[in-house]
């Protein structure tokens, strides 16, 4: 190919799409010009505190607000008896069975509490200071029922109940069986056939989604229209969920999420205090802000992963594999939140992973405990996917005495079977396992780390070495309309994009995908850039205003470029079409004729010739020579409905050093390899894969949300709950193979949560892979020192960390508490 | 209440507080420099840091009445001839940030740092940063940046 060919000499700029741009959005972040809800004030507004149960299960005898009420600044205090009528219930869009049980969510709790943090009256004062104080002065009876915090426990017969006016803690029991699907052969026939079975017990601690930015909501309420500010990450979502929960019609209700700090699925909800704040600013006629304080945040916004996994895994002695099964236990918490029974199905389909499984059954109980709700967080049902199936081939591959990795390749599907359908039912779109796994052993060093773990076991150095695998995939791009209908889901996947083109050629995208940290503006800036042929600093993206972006699904799920990007390109590929007829008007030559390059319609073979977009949008404005029968506008609006998911893959590589004599684990070193399709910005791509590591990481090594045997969470502050500081986290080293995805324009898989749904499990089996050889075949995460050591030392997972003697929200450390555990606190409460 | 006077990113403000009121809420409620956000209650996330007379501290943890008489630089104040201080920069070219909560407390903690030790390694920067928490980005390009900026600061020294 010559140089001629490659690039003519009229073509403008160079493609934006591959580029590292730097973010648009820093501008305003690193100047400390950005617009936190908590930022917002307003003339008169009103602040709200929330008094909050400290006990995990009772009735409410009596909250006696008279106090409170005279207490200085304090302009109205609200109870659930006198928000009863109006509050409605916490709305569940996943309905995952006919018969599932859902037991309602007051905002505010009106007879009953059912876990520590529950809302039990509302403050109202001139300051938030003023909010605070009066908290204290509000005088609640409880009177104590039994608290239900372990799902094995809480599904026995005769077991306490969680809520008293609920007959059962199962919430819901959802089966999927291949044979019965005709997705694959019948489970208990495979098992029967199978040489080698092997079974485990794993369990997914209950983790906290910990966004950076504290939540906070404001309402300014406009006659019979009401404006919403809120930290959230689904403006749209929220829109439509409040009015049906509170009756205030949709068309009077506007939502603006504006500057979000972070949200990882944690703010992909309609929380009680959103309901509230709306409530109070209905009642009041008065503008109100509530904001949490971090302690609030940790105890009361929703939760993460809590499952306990029984995985039985059956094989030959070649190691081929025959069939898997799936029993969960997953923890609903108190409630059902916005989707919250949909997390653990997310993941049904993702448990037989890359690996050709002929035979597979999945079988979940959702169980409610007195514990504050679980709901989404990064990866939502595939992470706990992904490291059960990730650490059942390291125990298959033990118990056949086989490399692990060897064992992987035997199973997965090869590059040339794409697209592959699962025994799961799922479309597989691209990639290539093999590919990956290689790049990624070369980025780690592969070779020579198995030989220093090998000299390390010989010589009996006290700090060992392991390696750990993680080959996965996950299903993106959530989602297809029609799958998330079948599935029960309460709404469609599509996104919405529009594109105003304005009189200076200046170009407004309006996204329904709604950022909080992802770099939307930038990458739909690229996307558009390139489509139109403007310049990247000429477009400006709106977004999270349902009065500017009317139609959106918002964000999450590794959504926003698969599907809301795909709408902008849509879009984007309408304008050009609508501007050719003008452009042939303008150059009086057939729309046949003409060529569109670097942003200008030229006729062909007329060298010279050429109007471009944006003066066709000046003229489009002026309208004053414009063909015949053709509308002044070269706007177009666009709404994408993928067919199929998409399944970034990669290859995650961890090595582990493990000090037996203290019980410490160290990342030595960490190497990935994913697949995330066509790569917009690979500053920001790669951003991604980061901090989803991170994450990941974290819920291997570090983070646990623990609950005593009353119900108290232990770990509410950042002092207890262990978010990792730069010094706990390795240097990461990543690299991509690129299959684009067939499903979309752009050829994107999502990255969102790529790096947080693959790291955890390699990240275990490394530190398994290092002391195996000593006796120990499982820690529970995370993997703290006691826990590591204990396992070494004493044999079994290394067991809970005693919850008592926390200085968290159960109260200051003594000499009296330290180390001090009932015999139900050892079992960690949860399990 | 209780009279303090403060300079803040080079204004002069006097203003009546309660003596419990936190540096943080002054800085935000009073003087309305927003750019500086709270993220914790117990003095673990480091998104409120400021400088107090050129040392870098977590404003949640000061109160309004002990930086009476004293010069506070907030992340609103750095900004050099009317362009991005070099450590700004350096985290928008290397994106050392997402969401960017985290950012003004680690911008300012990360400027500090380099005052104390203009040519950090890696684990200094990782070890110095450790009382600032970002949930987003895994800070690999957080310490990326702080090296850079530290070297356009030397250069900018010399």
């Amino acid at each position: 190919m010559t140089a001629v060919e490659d690039r003519p000499a009229t073509a403008g700029p160079a493609k934006e799409v591959g580029q590292a741009r730097a973010r648009k959005e820093d501008a305003r972040l690193i100047t400390g010009r950005t617009a936190w809800t908590d930022n917002m004030v307003l003339p008169g507004m009103l602040h709200l505190a929330v008094v909050r149960s400290p006990v995990a299960h009772a009735k409410l005898l009596s909250v006696d607000v008279e106090a409170a009420r005279s207490a200085p600044n304090v302009v109205a205090v609200f109870t659930g008896r006198d928000l009863a009528e109006e509050q409605g219930s916490i709305p569940c869009a996943w309905p995952v069975t006919d018969t599932m049980v859902n037991p309602g969510h007051p905002s505010v709790a009106v007879d009953e509490v059912n876990h520590v943090g529950e809302a039990v009256a509302v403050i109202v004062a001139r300051s938030k200071t003023a909010a605070q104080d009066a908290v204290e002065l509000v005088d609640v009876d409880y009177d104590p029922l039994p608290v239900v915090l372990d799902m094995e426990q809480a599904l026995a017969d005769g077991a306490a109940l969680t809520h008293d006016h609920v007959s059962t803690n199962e919430s819901f029991r959802w089966i999927f069986e291949s044979g019965e699907a005709g997705t694959g052969g019948s489970t208990d026939e495979a098992f029967a056939g199978a040489e080698v079975v092997v079974s485990r017990r794993f369990v997914q601690q209950r983790l906290i989604p910990a966004f950076m930015e504290p939540r906070s909501t404001v309402v300014q309420p406009q006659g019979d229209n009401f404006t919403m500010w809120s930290s959230t990450q689904v403006p749209h979502i929220l829109r439509i969920m409040l009015a049906m929960t509170t009756g205030i019609p949709e068309h009077k209700l506007r939502v603006i999420a504006p500057d979000v700090g972070g949200g990882f699925g944690g703010k992909l909800q309609v929380t009680p205090e959103e309901v509230l704040t709306l409530l109070v600013a209905k009642r009041l006629g008065k503008p109100v802000k509530w904001t949490e304080t971090r302690s609030e945040s940790l105890m009361s916004a929703h939760h993460g992963r809590d499952q306990v996994q029984f995985i039985d895994i059956a094989a030959d002695r070649d190691g081929t594999v025959r069939g898997l099964k799936v029993h969960l236990l997953a923890d609903m918490g108190a409630y059902l939140r916005l989707v919250t029974p949909g997390v653990p199905i997310l993941g049904a389909f993702m448990f037989p992973a890359i690996y050709k499984f002929p035979a597979y059954r999945f079988d979940c109980q959702g169980v409610f405990t007195n514990k504050t709700p679980t709901d989404a967080y990064r990866g939502a049902g595939r992470p706990e996917a992904t490291f059960a199936i990730e650490r059942i081939m390291d125990e298959l591959a033990v118990e056949l005495g086989m490399d692990p990795l060897e064992l992987r390749r035997k199973n997965w599907i090869r590059a040339e079977e794409f697209p592959f359908t699962t025994v799961a039912g799922l479309e597989y779109d691209s990639g290539d396992y093999e590919q990956a796994t290689r790049q990624a052993l070369e980025l780690l060093g592969y070779d020579e780390l198995r030989e220093e773990q090998r000299r390390r076991r010989e010589s009996g150095d006290p700090v060992q070495l392991g390696i750990g695998f993680s080959t996965f995939t996950e299903m993106c791009g959530l989602a297809p309309s029609r799958v998330l209908g079948s599935l029960s889901y309460g709404a469609g996947g599509w996104e919405h994009a529009s594109i105003r083109m304005l009189p200076t050629g200046k170009v407004e995208v309006v996204t329904g995908s709604t950022p909080h940290g992802q770099g939307h503006e930038t990458a739909w800036s690229q996307l558009v850039a390139d489509e139109l042929g403007v310049p990247f600093e000429d477009v400006e993206v709106l977004h999270g205003d349902t009065a500017i972006s009317p139609r959106g699904m918002d964000t999450y799920g590794s959504r926003s470029l698969v599907v809301g990007g795909a709408a902008v390109v849509n879009a984007a590929q309408k304008v050009v079409a609508k501007a050719r007829t003008v452009a042939a008007h303008l150059l009086e030559a057939s729309e046949d004729d003409l060529q569109f390059e670097g942003g200008t319609f030229s006729v062909r073979g007329t060298p010279g010739s050429g109007v471009s977009i944006q003066e066709i949008a000046l003229a489009t404005f002026a309208a004053h020579n414009f063909p015949d029968g053709v509308e002044p506008s070269i706007d177009a609006d666009a709404t994408f409905d993928p067919v199929n998911f998409s399944f970034p893959h990669g290859t995650h590589v961890c090595a582990m050093e493990v000090d037996t004599e203290t019980g410490m684990v160290t990342i030595r070193k960490y190497a990935c390899v994913d697949d995330v399709g066509t790569i917009v910005n690979p500053l920001i791509v790669e951003g991604q894969i980061h901090g989803g590591l991170a994450q990941g990481i974290a819920q291997a090594l570090y983070e646990e949300a623990v609950y005593d045997d009353d119900g108290n969470l232990t770990t509410g502050t950042f002092v207890d709950y262990l978010v990792p500081s730069a010094a706990d986290l390795p240097h990461f080293d990543t690299g991509n193979t690129v299959h684009a995805a067939p499903g979309n324009p752009i050829g994107a898989k999502g990255v969102g949560e790529a790096g947080c749904i693959a790291s955890t499990p390699a990240v275990v089996n490394a530190a398994l892979d290092a002391v195996r050889h000593l006796g120990v075949s499982d820690i529970l995460m995370p993997l703290t020192p006691e826990r590591v050591w204990r396992a070494l030392h004493q044999g079994g997972d290394g067991g809970d960390r005693a919850p008592a003697g926390t200085n968290a929200y159960g109260g200051a450390q003594t000499e009296t508490t330290a180390g001090v555990s009932t015999p139900e606190s050892r079992l960690g409460g949860d399990r | 209440m209780t009279q303090i006077s403060v300079r803040v990113d080079g204004a002069s403000y006097t203003d009546e507080v309660e003596p419990r009121t936190l540096l943080v809420h002054y800085l935000r409620e009073q003087l309305g420099k927003v750019g500086t956000v709270v993220g914790c209650d117990t003095s673990n996330c480091g998104a409120c840091t400021v400088h107090l007379d050129g040392e870098a501290v977590k404003s949640c943890t000061v109160l309004a009445v002990q930086a009476d008489g004293s010069e506070v630089t907030t992340i609103e104040g750095i900004a050099q001839n009317g362009g991005l201080h070099p450590m700004q920069k350096a985290f928008h070219e290397l994106h050392g940030l997402q969401c960017g909560y985290c950012t003004p407390g680690m911008i300012m903690a990360s400027i500090d740092l380099v005052g104390d030790n203009p040519d950090p390694s890696e684990h200094e920067v990782r070890e110095g940063i450790e009382g600032n928490l970002c949930r987003c980005t895994g800070y690999q390009n957080i310490v990326r940046a702080v090296q850079q900026g530290a070297a356009e600061m030397r250069g900018a020294q010399q």
